[in-house]
């Protein structure tokens, strides 16, 4: 047993201290890894160890000289002590020692401290304590000791050695040869061992019995390792020092580590060293095919069970190697076993994959389909249902329940009645028309009403017996006489159906008996039984006849009443006609009197005056009391029962028999069997949907169906309607016979207290029957010949009950009453008139309560009762409805602070004004956050500001008017610029994107054409740079370049000695006379110059924001400079947004100067070698041009005028031709001297000239027509299209802000007579003064006066008024003058230089046209090559506007006749013909005054 | 400085740009800017910056530039508290530089370090020939100002395409908020014993 037992146990502790070892092994190389030592060595020791765990049980180890390293340090001197030893051992030291002095020297302690120090801690933690013997306990504890002990040895032997060159102490060898080192710790590992081992084993024995497979076990050793870890690292810790106490030395040696550990080698590790790692972490499923005994456990047969015959499916393929792998790698796992089946095959679904596609296949889907497979387009219908839950409401959590109560039906008529059915049922029918009245026995209420009303009109008669009636009581009899007559014809009409019910069912049932035996079988248990009662004789006749008696009285007193309201009314009428007939005699007679004197004329007029002749009527005849009599008793024995006959009281039972199926004939029994083939079902739908049906029920004999089953309906939706369809079926076919509908009940009406309901139903089918049964929707007939022919429809009666269910706590499950209007309407309006118009959210209760009073609804009738309530509570409580309503209730919560604290707050006061965009405060910066901070005179000048607008300070102006001007432009311009805060506002596209345009075809097409043009063209154009933003530039990015180029016509200087004009021959045909550019170097001569010298030599500075650059000087009077000036350009505050610098207002200022150089060499002598002179510079004139000029039209290019002072002393002008007056060309092409100029500004500045189209986005106020203005649109968008750089105008904004039609503004105006009176013979001379009036009005740009903002037109009157005004004011004035002068004139809306886009005007004269320019009073010829103005948009007069649709926009090239549609567009056309419009100028100008004005201008004069 | 009665506080932000997540895009850099109101003023550190380009790094969908950011303003209001604007530039297939985004963030009230992505935008062109010839050209719509995207004015007329994201961190600390009334802390943060604050409108 015990040998037995010693096997597995063996085996056990075999594989255990494999493991330890291996464990052992990863701890070795993990310090390999860390601080690599002789390999070699390392790895000899490993194998070392092993090889001694494998043999230690067996044998005592066989010591390898390897195992001796520790000794040699213990007494290293030994070897040189001369004591008699053994040679052997001298040897072995020697060779020892030899090598420990390299491990010595070479450190290489493979044990860490930290793990000498952790075993030692953990050493008196163990469980084993517990466990092993107290001796062991301490042999353990003595080797410890030991260890110490020689630790402290090695210590100072490595020291001694040191110093005493290798001679061991006397106690050394002492130690050395006393201790013994190897047995005893073996001996202690040994039983260390074997304890352990006992355990081990216990341990695997509790664990498992199973300890037969080796596999198995080895996987259960795992585990116990597992669990008891602690345990095990400890055993292994304990091992370690076991094993190590043999080379004890090395930990020793490893205390001292840090003082070796300095140089490493690099590390390397070999190939198959790597390989050899690899190979343990890395796992390489193999290929090869796993054999089937792997995959199943021990001795399993692997099963097929195909072979068995159960169906397989097929398996995804998957190829070989890969399956091989895949097992491969599944059996490597522990459980990998699991995953094969019984085959000894991965388990595997079979192929999901299906061979053939289950969908079916679309062919020919380009042809046609098959008709039936087309798709058809409907248009989606909302779901009429949708959305109507009631959950909406708000109340999710509660459920709404509709119970429906399907108890039975009863057919009225069936198709497979028998005609004795049919009788049957009419009977019953009859029965119950007869029992529902006698159950409301409305017969006797009536009679009853009737003793009441009459005692009471009795009662009031008597009280007032002998007295005079009231008004009001006479009202009210009369009233109750009115209710009394009512309720008489009521209660006859009651009467008389009463009877005839009656008779009828004696009727019906004398049928049904007849049927009976004439068919001699009985199907129907109908029996009537009639009782009668008697009734006293006496009594009766009395009632009857007193009845009669009171009837006929008061048909008399009603007769007599009306006869007497007839009498009345004839009598009045009479009495009309009476007098009519008085007055027409009197008339008559007047007439008569009248005839004598005047014509008939007059009569026919009086006799009209009278009207018609009224109607004679005859008196009413008086009613015939007699004959009321003989009505009423006539009438009475219709009607009425007569005295003394019985009461019958019909009593129908069904307890009579049935004739059996079998006495019947075949006939009867065929539809007897079809009846008993038929049942019946109900179908619940609610909201149109089937949500349940009934139970299907056989028809009985009797053809009633008991069903009586409840549905609870759980409700979501709110219910719109409720339906039941009764349903027959034959067999297995079903019809639907017919389909109720259930109003949905109120929510008052609950399951249980609800009474049942019956419904009425019929269904039009035809059937028709071979057998008994009648049919329905058929003709038939009772009679045996066919007549008296009857139509049945299958009809009957359901009896079905819906209302809420109650619920937990008896809280009704019906949804709230007070339902949204919306969408509930189609629910309701079964429900009630008043919750139809939606009584609960009815406002208008006055109303309500009007129309109450006025329709004298009967408080008492239940059907009003809802009414009445609402009325009552409306009248009682007077609900209190304010009159009136808040927007923003809360707004007082949210304000922040009270308004007049807001405004006290300098510092609010302060935000706010900014976020207003106060132009004082519009920049301000940094709001201090203090009140106390920001002093009071912050808005001292905003307040001076705004109080001044009501005082007009004359003092800074002229004169009174002018301040009174200003002030108005001032408002003007505000009221302008708040207008055009808003638009700053109004964003486009382009205001926040930029993207490049497409590229038009045309562009294109341009571009392509490039590709072929010269490289070096002979006269080049100048090329568009490319644009920068504004926004990013800095000082000094931006230069203007001034180009001056050559001057013409520059006076000459005038000898001092007053010879005539030296140059008399020069002057102006600068063509010819135009020199090439003298160069300065021409030797200066002097003050006194001889002839055929230059008479000028002249240069030009050009001023620029401080900086001053000067050309070179030419010569003569006609130079050509051609240089280039360029001048820094710097922005205001370094504001380079294209606002500000629109704003800029700094102008280019370029003076013409005659340079002279005057000798002022005193003494002669030195002239030879002196130079000495004098530079002088003359003025003679300038020109001006405003930055922001240059800035919107990115450059200038042109020649100017140079302005020039009116006398120029020293110096002349030659005019050959300046006498003559005439609109001549070569005249005003000398007048002046001019200066050719190219002046722009590098980089290209984009424009911002957006405000101009913003305007345009923002529609102002207009009292023009929708139509116009969108022509007006259209017609500039168009000629934008055409020619984008022609200015086009067809609407401007007057001085109101508001759009107005350019051409309303053309009016012919008289200017004063004063100037027409001047020159009487002369046309011209007139037209140039008239002109010169204008231009003398002073001009006000209004991009300057109005920030940039836009154009405003001001009538001539308003222009007069202020006296200050643009280019427009001034053309459109000068333009209406002309036209009274009887001129044509046209406005021009073109642009000039240097102005820009601006307004010039048009007149036709001598069949040549004249440009004038308004500013100035200057007019130039069409072929005028310096006429400023460059390009010509369109034109305007009183009666259109034309668009310029010429090739050239230079007045030079064209043509100006604008009756030529093709040059000309037109834009009133035949297509939108001229509406008509009136002038917005005032007829008459103040031409006194303004004229008077003009003329006392001090800087006026001609 | 330490005055009891500050005038002004002053916000200090310190942080990066991180990086973005542009998943089309590689080799990008990024620009910011800072927008703010009237009463704010910087009183140190760049109020602009443009990025280095940055490349993707292999497989991972990240560009980063943590590109630091430092600033103090100053103010005396906390109305137009500063945003960051950022805008990432690339290019696109043909190599042409074009603006793959635009995004702006309010900087964070609270003192402490918050880190924000925002989500990137692009003007969107006008038409689909516009696009086409955009895309063509390398010329895709822009933003005149990129500072149009902290301003809520005239947005209206545009459209955009949302594409990617950009991550911020920042770092505030505040100087005298509290002092001038301002809580921008949470209740339960704010220290307790903070008292005596001065209110901006003392009426």
């Amino acid at each position: 047993m015990a040998v037995e037992e010693e096997d597995p146990g063996e085996t056990l502790r075999r594989s255990l201290k494999a493991k330890h070892m291996k464990r052992k092994k990863k701890l070795f190389k993990e310090m390999v890894l860390e601080s690599p030592p002789d390999e070699e060595n390392e790895e000899t020791a490993v194998q070392e160890e092993r090889g001694e765990g494998l043999q230690r049980d067996d044998s005592s180890p066989v010591r390898s000289p390897r195992d001796l390293p520790p000794r040699p340090v213990i007494r290293p001197g030994s070897s040189q002590s001369e004591t008699s030893m053994k040679q052997r051992v001298a040897e072995k030291l020697r060779a020892a020692k030899s090598k420990t002095a390299s491990l010595l020297e070479q450190e290489s302690i493979i044990e860490p401290v930290s793990r000498l120090q952790s075993l030692r801690d953990r050493e008196t933690l163990t469980r084993f304590d517990r466990d092993i013997d107290q001796d062991l306990r301490v042999d353990e504890d003595s080797s410890f000791a030991a260890r110490l002990k020689f630790r402290g040895a090695a210590r100072s032997a490595a020291r001694d050695k040191r110093a005493e060159d290798g001679l061991p102490t006397a106690e050394e060898a002492y130690n050395f040869f006393t201790f013994n080192f190897d047995p005893e710790p073996q001996d202690k590992s040994r039983k260390q061992r074997q304890s352990r081992r006992r355990e081990a084993e216990e341990e695997g024995e509790a664990e498992s019995e199973n300890e037969e497979e080796e596999e198995e076990e080895e996987k259960e050793e795992v585990e116990t390792e597992r669990e008891y870890e602690g345990q095990q690292l400890e055993t292994r810790d304990e091992d370690a020092p076991l094993v190590s106490d043999v080379e004890e030395d090395l930990f020793v040696i490893g205390q001292s580590e840090h003082d070796f550990l300095e140089v490493r080698r690099a590390e390397y590790l070999g190939y198959s060293r790597r390989l050899q790692r690899e190979r343990e972490t890395v796992f390489v499923p193999s290929m090869r095919t796993v054999p089937a005994s792997g995959k199943l456990p021990e001795n399993v047969r692997p099963r097929y069970l195909e072979e068995e015959g159960l169906y397989v499916g097929e398996r995804p393929s998957v190829s070989l190697t890969n399956r091989n792998i895949l097992e491969n790698r599944i059996l490597k796992q522990a459980e990998g076993r699991e995953w094969f089946g019984d085959d000894g095959r991965i388990m595997a679904l079979p192929d999901p994959i299906k061979e053939s596609s289950s969908r079916p296949p679309l062919f020919h889907l380009e042809d046609e389909l098959d008709p039936a497979l087309h798709t058809v387009y409907r248009k989606a219908l909302k779901s009429k249902h949708a959305n109507r839950y009631i959950a909406a409401m708000g109340d999710p959590q509660t459920d709404y329940q509709l119970d429906v109560d399907v108890s039975g039906l009863i057919f009225s008529h069936h198709p497979l009645f028998s005609r004795e059915h049919v009788l049957g049922a009419r009977l019953a029918q009859l029965y119950d028309q007869h029992l529902t009245g006698k159950q409301k026995k409305l017969t006797h209420l009536l009679t009853d009403k009737l003793n009441g009303l009459r005692n009471t009109i009795r009662n009031m008669l008597e009280l007032h017996r002998g007295e005079a009636l009231s008004q009001v009581t006479q009202h009210r009899i009369a009233e109750y006489k009115q209710e009394v007559r009512h309720t008489r014809h009521l209660r006859d009409v009651e009467q008389e159906k009463d009877r005839a019910l009656l008779k009828n069912i004696i009727r019906v049932w004398k049928e049904l008996k007849t049927l009976r035996d004439f068919q001699r079988f009985t199907n129907t248990p109908y029996k009537l039984f009639i009782r009668r009662e008697m009734v006293d004789m006496d009594q009766d006749e009395l009632e009857f006849n007193n009845e009669i008696v009171m009837e006929v009285s008061e048909l008399r007193a009603e007769a007599e009443e009306d006869y007497q309201r007839k009498m009345s009314e004839y009598r009045r009428r009479h009495e009309d006609w009476k007098s009519w007939r008085r007055k027409q005699k009197a008339l008559k007679k007047k007439q008569k009197k009248k005839r004598q004197q005047e014509d008939e004329d007059e009569d026919e007029e009086s006799e009209e005056e009278l009207g018609e002749e009224p109607e004679k009527h005859d008196s009413p005849e008086k009613p015939d009391m007699t004959a009321v009599e003989e009505q009423v008793r006539e009438k009475a024995t219709r009607i009425r029962r007569k005295p003394g006959e019985p009461v019958l009281i019909p009593e129908l039972t069904v307890s009579g028999p049935v004739t059996p199926n079998e006495q019947c004939p075949r006939a009867e029994f065929a539809r007897r069997e079809d009846v008993a083939k038929r049942s019946l079902f109900i179908k619940v739908l609610y909201n149109d949907k089937e949500v349940s049906r009934t139970d299907s029920r056989t028809l009985n004999m009797d053809f009633r169906v008991h069903f009586g089953q409840i549905f609870n309906l759980k409700i979501v939706n709110w219910p719109e309607s409720i339906k039941l369809q009764i349903f027959e079926s034959v067999g297995s076919s079903s019809s639907q016979l017919a389909e109720v509908c259930v109003p949905v009940p109120e929510s008052s009406v609950l399951t249980g207290s609800a009474p049942s309901e019956e419904m009425e139903f019929s269904s039009n089918q035809r059937v028709t029957f071979n057998h008994e049964g009648v049919g329905s929707g058929v003709p038939f007939s009772f009679e045996a010949d066919g007549t008296n022919m009857q139509t049945l429809l299958t009809s009957g009666k359901l009896s079905c009950c819906v209302s809420w269910a109650v619920g937990m706590n008896d809280v009704p499950l019906a949804p709230p009453s007070n339902h949204p209007v919306g969408g509930v309407y189609s629910g309701l309006m079964q429900m009630d008139a008043i919750a139809c118009i939606g009584a609960s959210s009815l406002n208008d209760m006055k109303k309500l309560g009007k129309w109450a009073a006025e329709s004298r609804l009967d408080p008492n009738d239940p059907n009003n009762a809802s009414i009445m309530q609402l009325l009552s509570v409306v009248s009682g409580g007077e609900m209190a409805v304010p009159e009136y309503f808040r927007l923003e209730q809360l707004q007082e919560e949210f304000n922040f602070l009270s308004d007049e604290e807001l405004q006290r707050s300098r510092r609010f006061r302060l935000l706010m004004l900014r976020s207003q965009e106060v132009p004082e405060f519009r920049h301000f910066k940094c709001v201090p956050s203090v009140e106390r901070e920001i002093s009071e005179k912050v808005f001292q000048e905003y307040e001076r500001r705004i109080k001044e607008g009501e005082i007009i300070d004359t003092k800074d102006h002229i004169d009174a008017h002018r301040a009174l001007v200003a002030r108005y432009l001032q408002r003007v311009r505000e009221s302008v610029i708040n207008r055009f805060l808003i638009a700053k506002h109004h964003f486009i596209l382009s205001d926040v994107v930029s993207e490049d345009e497409v590229p038009s075809i045309g562009v294109l097409g341009l571009n392509l054409f490039k590709l072929a043009e010269p490289k070096r063209p002979l006269k080049p154009l100048r090329k568009e740079r490319k644009k920068v933003t504004a926004q990013n530039l800095s000082d000094g990015d931006i230069k203007l370049l001034v180009n001056i180029i050559r001057g013409y016509d520059i006076p000459i200087r005038r000898p001092y000695t007053s010879k005539p004009p030296v140059s008399a021959r020069s002057a102006r045909p600068f063509t010819e006379q135009f020199t090439a550019p003298v160069s300065s170097q021409t030797p200066v001569q002097g003050s006194d110059w001889p002839l055929g010298q230059p008479l000028i030599r002249p240069f030009v500075e050009v001023s620029f924001q401080r900086s001053v650059l000067q050309t070179s000087t030419a010569e003569g009077p006609n130079p050509c400079w051609n240089e280039e000036i360029v001048l820094p350009f710097s922005a205001p505050n370094g504001d380079y947004c294209s606002t500000s610098l629109q704003s800029f207002k700094d102008e280019v200022f370029i003076n013409l100067f005659d340079e002279l150089l005057y000798d002022v060499v005193e003494d002669e002598r030195e002239r030879g070698n002196t130079i000495h002179t004098r530079i002088e510079r003359h003025w003679l004139g300038s020109i001006k041009i405003p930055f922001s000029t240059i800035y919107l039209q990115s450059r200038i290019d042109g020649t100017f005028k140079v302005s020039t002072p009116p006398v120029l002393l020293g110096y002349s002008k030659e005019r050959s031709l300046g006498s003559d007056g005439g609109y001549d060309a070569i005249r005003s092409l000398s007048d002046g001297t001019f200066l050719s100029l190219f002046i722009t500004i590098e980089p290209q500045l984009v424009p911002g000239e957006t405000i101009r189209e913003k305007m345009k986005e923002v529609k102002f106020d207009s009292q023009e027509l929708e139509r116009l203005l969108t022509a007006c649109e259209v017609f500039e968008k168009e000629a934008g299209r055409c020619f984008s750089d022609r200015p086009c105008l067809t609407t401007v904004i007057d001085m109101n802000g508001k759009t107005v039609f350019v051409t309303r503004f053309i009016r012919p105006l008289n200017p004063p007579q004063k100037l027409l009176d001047a020159f009487p013979n002369s046309p011209q001379d007139t037209m140039e003064l008239v002109a010169r009036y204008v231009s003398l009005i002073p001009s006000l740009p209004d991009s300057v006066s109005f920030a940039r903002v836009c154009d405003l037109w001001s009538t001539c009157d308003q222009f007069l008024t202020l006296l200050a005004g643009d280019e427009e004011e001034h053309a459109v004035l000068l333009c209406n003058y002309f036209l009274f002068m009887g001129k044509k004139a046209w406005l021009i809306i073109g642009t000039a230089i240097p102005e820009g886009p601006t307004v010039y005007v048009l007149t036709y004269e001598q069949s040549r046209y004249l440009i004038w320019n308004p500013s100035t009073g200057q007019h130039y010829g069409q072929y005028d090559i310096f006429c400023p103005l460059q390009t010509i948009g369109c034109l305007i007069n009183t009666d259109n506007v034309w668009f310029n649709m010429q090739p050239y926009a230079a007045p030079v090239r064209m043509s100006f006749d604008v009756s030529r549609p093709k040059l000309w567009k037109p834009f009133f056309s035949r297509a939108f013909p001229d509406p008509g419009l009136s002038s917005v100028q005032v007829r008459t100008t103040r031409t006194n005054d303004s004229s008077f004005i003009v003329q006392n201008y001090p800087s006026h004069w001609y | 400085m330490t005055s009891n009665n500050p005038s002004a506080f002053l916000l200090m932000v310190n942080g990066q740009i991180e990086g973005a997540n542009f998943p089309e895009y590689d080799d990008m850099y990024c620009k910011y800017c800072f927008v703010y109101g009237h009463d704010w003023a910087p009183t140190s550190g760049l109020e602009e910056g443009i990025s280095q380009i940055t490349s993707r790094g292999s497989g991972s969908q990240n560009l980063v530039w943590n590109f630091p950011i430092d600033i103090t303003f100053k103010s005396t209001n906390p109305f137009g508290w500063p945003q960051i604007v950022v805008s990432v530039y690339g290019p696109d297939t043909f190599g042409n530089d074009v603006v793959r985004g635009y995004g702006a963030v309010h900087i964070p009230f609270t003192p402490g370090k918050h880190t924000k992505t925002i989500p990137m935008f692009v003007p969107e062109s006008t038409s689909r020939l516009q696009k086409f010839t955009s895309w063509l050209m390398g010329r895709r719509p822009e933003f005149t100002d990129p500072k149009v995207v902290a301003q809520g004015e005239g947005r209206e007329v545009t459209r955009v395409r949302s594409q990617g994201f950009v991550t911020l961190q920042f770092n505030i600390v505040t100087k005298d908020i509290k002092k001038l009334g301002y809580d921008t802390t949470s209740t339960e943060h704010a220290p307790a014993g903070l008292s005596g604050t001065q209110q901006p409108y003392g009426t």
